[in-house]
């Protein structure tokens, strides 16, 4: 705990030089609202920010999901297959250089304003860093016990069970966690583009509106989803593989 | 009829770019330790990679128990001077992937490996991660798991080369008990002649790449050897020989 006493005393402070700062300078609440005024205006909206909150969730999980869907089936392919990698590697190079929200206008142009254009948008987003770490974590297997199962006679199944998937699980979470914090960017910024109902979608409302203390407090529960994303992903990665945080302790 | 020996490799050559192994010729009986020794780089490992199957021989033939076997992949216990256990298993999980690989249910396994465990005193520590334990201890797992993969034959790549001087003792007593229990035939790499002649009963001895076998000596100290034999006379007397002959 004591870990966190210094991050978390320093933000106090921040927020409270903040609040003095509105007070004293008396800045327009248009402009920048106090801290205290940003959390009135969550309380009072709460219920709006829960409404829009849902539907953003949901797509950003969708999303997330599918990427990791998508990514493992690339991955394992790309191993599986040299004429695979060959194949998809350059793409998924020069994929990262195309900023996929720029996508968003044909998607909502061949799908509508739903959910499905939402979700190939955010799964786009996710998909490379999982596809990328867990190709490279499959990769990376040391030779040598490469070597030592197939002195026992392991089938390449058997290799692939036994060694590159579990091996390449810590590669994979760090993948996931990125994708986890992209996740929420993609929905919210999917919504912009036309919805009824989202984070982002609100956020752009809320702006229209000048209502700047509630854009704040939107702008800080995106910040507390994408962190509870990739938080809950590190749990997940805690838990299952317990081995791999062991040896960072180890070492450490 | 004089028994076959266990394993029989006769001229072996193994090519690599450059020629490894030249006409290597050794045989090693059933129940025997044999230690092969030589220079650092010399081709040992690549001697035992062909000896297990992963590497394709040029020339000669393997014999094992008098007859050849193409398909030799899985029929050795191998290890290395590496532990490579898996991080990801716990040290009995480890230990049971042998018995795995052959394919026994998990059930059969996971109790085999237990036996294994507590027969070789590392029972304590079947419920550790490999990271958690010592170098010695991750050594004493590899040699279960190498034993727990059911061969009566193994090959033993510089096993101890990364251990400390008190540990590798300890694991040389560990490693004679296993022997005289479980009947082993033991094929052994180094480059340390005291623990060549400590553990086995004949020593080959490699000369520099290409590798060709320039003599073999046979170790007539009595059994159950003791750490003390190592200052004996006659220790001492091989010991002087093999190192005029490196």
């Amino acid at each position: 705990m004591k870990k966190y006493s210094l991050p978390f005393l320093t933000a106090l402070i921040i927020l409270f030089i903040w609040q003095a700062a509105v007070i004293v300078f008396k800045i327009e609440q248009w402009i920048l609202p106090a801290p205290s005024q940003i959390f009135i205006a969550f309380w009072q909206s709460r219920s709006l920010i829960f409404y829009h909150l849902v539907p953003t969730v949901t797509e950003a999980i969708a999303g997330l999901v599918g990427a990791i869907f998508v990514s493992v089936f690339i991955a394992v392919l790309m191993e599986r297959y040299q004429i695979m990698k060959k194949i998809i590697y350059p793409f998924l190079i020069i994929s990262q250089t195309i900023p996929f929200i720029i996508l968003a206008p044909l998607l909502t142009l061949w799908f509508g304003f739903g959910f499905l254009p939402k979700i190939i948008i955010i799964a786009l987003v996710c998909f490379f860093p999982i596809t990328i770490n867990l190709f490279d974590g499959f990769q990376g297997v040391d030779h040598s016990i490469l070597r030592l199962l197939k002195s026992m006679g392991a089938s390449q199944k058997q290799i692939f069970k036994l060694v590159k998937l579990p091996a390449s699980l810590p590669a994979f979470f760090s993948g996931l966690r990125i994708a986890a914090a992209y996740s929420i960017l993609g929905a919210v910024v999917s919504e912009w583009m036309g919805a009824n109902q989202g984070l982002g979608i609100f956020l752009i409302r809320a702006t229209k509106s000048y209502l700047t203390d509630r854009v704040f407090a939107i702008i800080g529960v995106i910040t507390i989803l994408s962190i509870g994303a990739v938080l809950l992903v590190e749990i997940i990665a805690r838990i299952s593989i317990p081995w791999h945080y062991n040896k960072l302790k180890v070492k450490s | 009829m004089k028994k076959p020996p266990k394993l029989g490799i006769k001229n072996l050559s193994v090519t690599f770019e450059t020629e490894i192994i030249k006409n290597i010729s050794f045989k090693v009986d059933e129940g025997e330790i044999v230690s092969i020794i030589g220079p650092s780089g010399c081709g040992k490992s690549t001697l035992f990679n062909a000896i297990s199957g992963i590497l394709d021989q040029d020339k000669g033939s393997i014999e094992i128990d008098g007859s050849t076997e193409d398909q030799r992949q899985g029929r050795f216990g191998y290890m290395f001077q590496e532990p490579l256990l898996f991080p990801w298993l716990k040290v009995w999980e480890n230990v049971m992937l042998g018995f795995e690989i052959k394919g026994l249910e998990k059930k059969q396994a996971k109790t085999k490996a237990v036996d294994l465990l507590k027969k070789f005193d590392l029972f304590r520590q079947a419920n550790f991660y490999p990271d958690g334990l010592s170098g010695g201890m991750k050594q004493k797992a590899a040699l279960l798991r190498t034993i727990a993969f059911n061969s009566d034959i193994l090959l033993l790549d510089e096993p101890f080369g990364s251990l400390d001087a008190i540990t590798r003792s300890a694991l040389h007593l560990y490693l004679l008990e296993i022997w005289k229990k479980l009947k082993l035939t033991i094929i052994f790499t180094t480059h340390d002649i005291r623990e060549a002649i400590f553990l086995s009963d004949r020593v080959y001895v490699l000369s520099k790449k290409p590798a060709t076998v320039i003599t073999s000596i046979k170790i007539d100290l009595s059994r159950p050897r003791k750490i003390e034999d190592q200052t004996s006379e006659k220790f001492v007397e091989i010991e002087r020989k093999l190192m005029s002959l490196l």
